[in-house]
């Protein structure tokens, strides 16, 4: 099979054109470092099937950080039969020079000019036919986000590929070795094929940076912003959420009630109330997570990111981190994992391991389900609200101390140099693959994870099978009495106890391990919460389950990407005794002010 | 004189030429990826802040960096425009 490697420096469009092109969902956002590992999918080209690889951006061959070496590891490891080079057209200027080193490679080459459409807003003007005459590789000036230029792409790569050349670029490094010419070579290809106008006109980015980076408002409307979307994804997504729940309740008496009559107590008590109550549940959270997600997808193409380091980078600084860490955080509200994975752009081991032991703390979207399911029980509508929003920033507060309590067994002085990209705005293609995208990712783990875990969650309530249900006779309850001594002074209950264990798996098998345990979902789930627990309780519970252990795949992402498992375990610790002492102080604090 | 200033020196809407470079190894690299090279034109465009980054433009790219790196590119003050 024929390969094609993409390169390209960051964040010129590498993977929405591989989307394009073959029609993946790689994840795409204006930030610089999106892409930080290989993403391949087969095509088929003219007669031959290709596998065309999407690869982290890269600004030299020269770079160490992980997201890089990740690029080099795959030319030297890998033959390549043609290389597609994606530059953003609106910066030649800067990026010709790369261009011209990959071109040294002496693979067969096809030069993207991607971004047209900003380019041509800007007023520069390529001549994409002239470049090719001098470089004598097919050029092509497109945009990958709109789909323009695109009739010539598939056909030029097919060429491409059967030119039959394959290279195991193991003379990267020496196509790379002296720079001088190539600096002049790119200067005259610039003169002779591209018109800029002498002055640009402000463009609308600059404007809208003159009031988001204002040096007052600034940092109030960052907060503020945050605030507001917050409130947008809430609002909208409760009637939805409560809409599923109800849906799912009425399917239940309706339909798999009669249905299932004629099983025995247990098989009908392990399908109704295990897997359908408990997946159920969960699945009701499905709307507002994508509608989060979509909100996610909104924040990270429009280019925000970037603005947001540098608005935080100067707190970031006192403590060890960098803006760059900041942005993780909030990727982080997503899913902890490529949060993580995102941190492969530092350099330096100091910064990316300190980075790495504050995000676990970032409040993602599986911990959010749990959050809405409980001050959807246990607090009133109008306070719910503010009792999440109170969770976001001791999500923050827990983040930032770690980072005091460590920055300085975790020290760098990694240079923060990054590019500021132009707003920009998703298309809703862009928008629906993220959202389609994110309702695959629950599927599997809906079947996988939270499935098993509700099923053994409810196997440990139910058996022996001749006591009563989620009592202390039964194996849960065995396992509530041996860990009550660390949570009762901390007024987590047993049922609470046992969800916790297994929401160590995945944070969704908490909710549905508590509707899997009382074998209840929707209002009466609710109800039941409601008057086995007070909002203190609750509120040490959420606390605890924000912080204790993030989830099993987080855990394992800690792992690889640290190579130690020292630091991994070292993570594990830290969170689990600061969640308990969190919650310790808040209940028993709470308790003796008489609440 | 001159020959000391760097890029700190410029105030917000000020541009200047870049001079040299002294960076090492793959800050050095990083920068040239960027658009930092001898004899380009530079502006500031703000400052954050709190000791905050510095926001500069060479070309039609944008780039933040912390002032401890900003001292490293030595430039030629234009004259205002
Ligand atoms: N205006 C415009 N924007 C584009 C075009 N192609 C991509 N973008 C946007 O550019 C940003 C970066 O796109 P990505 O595909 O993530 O870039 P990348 O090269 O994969 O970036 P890294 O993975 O970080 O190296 C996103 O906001 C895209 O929506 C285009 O043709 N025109
Ligand atoms: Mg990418």
């Amino acid at each position: 099979m024929k390969r094609i490697a993409l390169l390209g420096m960051p964040n010129t469009g590498k993977s929405t054109f591989f989307n394009r092109l073959t029609g993946a969902s790689a994840r795409v956002g204006n930030w610089p470092g999106i892409t930080v590992d290989l993403l391949s999918a087969k095509i088929i080209l003219g007669n031959m099937v290709a596998q065309v690889v999407d690869l982290p951006g890269i600004y030299s061959f020269h770079g160490f950080s992980e997201d890089e070496k990740v690029v080099r590891d795959f030319l030297e490891s890998n033959p390549v039969d043609a290389v597609a080079i994606v530059l953003n057209a609106a910066q030649l200027d800067r990026q010709l020079p790369f261009a011209l080193q990959v071109v040294r490679l002496g693979l067969p080459t096809v030069l993207l000019l991607n971004m047209a459409d900003e380019a041509r807003h800007l007023g520069i003007n390529i001549d994409a036919r002239k470049m090719s005459e001098i470089l004598r590789i097919p050029v092509i000036l497109l945009s990958a986000k709109y789909g323009s230029g695109f009739q010539h792409v598939t056909q030029n790569l097919a060429r491409a590929i059967s030119a039959n050349v394959t290279a195991g670029a193991g003379d990267v490094e020496q196509a790379f070795a002296e720079d001088h010419q190539i600096e002049a070579k790119a200067a005259d290809l610039l003169s002779a094929a591209v018109r800029s106008p002498k002055q640009l006109p402000e463009n609308t980015s600059a404007r809208i940076d003159r009031v988001l980076l204002h040096p007052w408002l600034g940092l109030p409307l960052f907060f503020l912003l945050m605030f507001l979307l917050f409130q947008f994804i809430f609002t909208l997504g409760k009637p939805m959420q409560d809409g599923v729940a109800w849906a799912l309740t009425e399917l239940r008496t309706l339909w798999l009630e009669p249905l299932m009559a004629g099983l025995p107590a247990f098989a009908n008590g392990l399908l109704l109330d295990g897997i359908y109550s408990g997946v159920g549940t969960v699945a009701a959270f499905v709307p507002i997570i994508i509608l989060f997600f979509l909100v996610m997808t909104l924040v990270e193409d429009s280019g925000y990111l970037s603005r947001v380091a540098f608005l935080m980078d100067a707190l970031m600084a006192r403590l060890g981190l960098d803006g760059r860490s900041f942005v993780m955080l909030l990727m982080g509200f997503g899913c902890n994992v490529p949060a993580l994975m995102g941190t492969r752009v530092m350099r330096s081991r100091d910064l990316r391991l300190l980075t790495m032991l504050v995000i676990p703390f970032s409040l993602c979207s599986a911990r959010l389900q749990v959050f809405l399911f409980i001050t959807a029980a246990l607090f009133t509508v109008e306070t719910a609200p503010a009792v999440l929003f109170s969770l976001y920033l001791l999500s923050f507060t827990t983040a930032l101390l770690t980072a005091l309590a460590f920055k300085n067994r975790f020290v760098s002085n990694e240079p923060f140099v990054i590019e500021l990209p132009p707003y920009r705005l998703p298309t809703w293609r862009q928008i629906g693959l993220r959202g389609w995208h994110e309702v695959r990712h629950f599927l599997k783990r809906a079947s996988k994870f939270i499935t098993a875990g509700v099923v053994a969650v409810w196997l440990l309530t139910h058996i022996p099978t001749d006591v009563p249900a989620s009592s202390s006779e039964t194996l849960a309850g065995y396992i509530a009495a041996w860990m009550a001594p660390l949570l009762s002074p901390i007024g987590i209950d047993a049922q609470l106890s046992l969800a916790l264990i297994f929401g160590f798996v995945a944070k969704e098998i908490v909710v549905g391990s508590l509707a899997a345990i009382y074998g209840l979902e929707g209002d009466a789930l609710m109800g039941l919460m409601a008057q086995k627990l007070d909002w203190v309780q609750a509120y040490s519970f959420m606390l605890f389950t924000l912080i204790y252990l993030p989830c099993l795949s987080t855990v394992a992402t800690l792992r690889t990407e640290s190579k130690s498992r020292a630091f991994m375990l070292g993570s594990i610790l830290w969170s689990l005794l600061l969640a308990w002492l969190a919650s310790f102080a808040f209940y028993q604090g709470a308790r003796l002010f008489g609440f | 004189m001159e020959s000391s200033l760097n890029l700190n020196h410029l105030k917000d809407g000020e541009s200047a030429v870049i001079r040299s470079i002294s960076a090492d190894g793959a800050l050095y690299h990083r920068l040239t990826g960027l658009g930092f090279r001898v004899g380009k034109a530079i502006a500031v465009v703000r400052h954050g802040r709190f000791k905050g980054p510095v926001q500069v433009r060479i070309g039609t790219t944008d780039i933040i960096m912390r002032r401890s790196d900003a001292e490293k590119i030595r430039i030629i003050a234009t004259a205002a425009p």
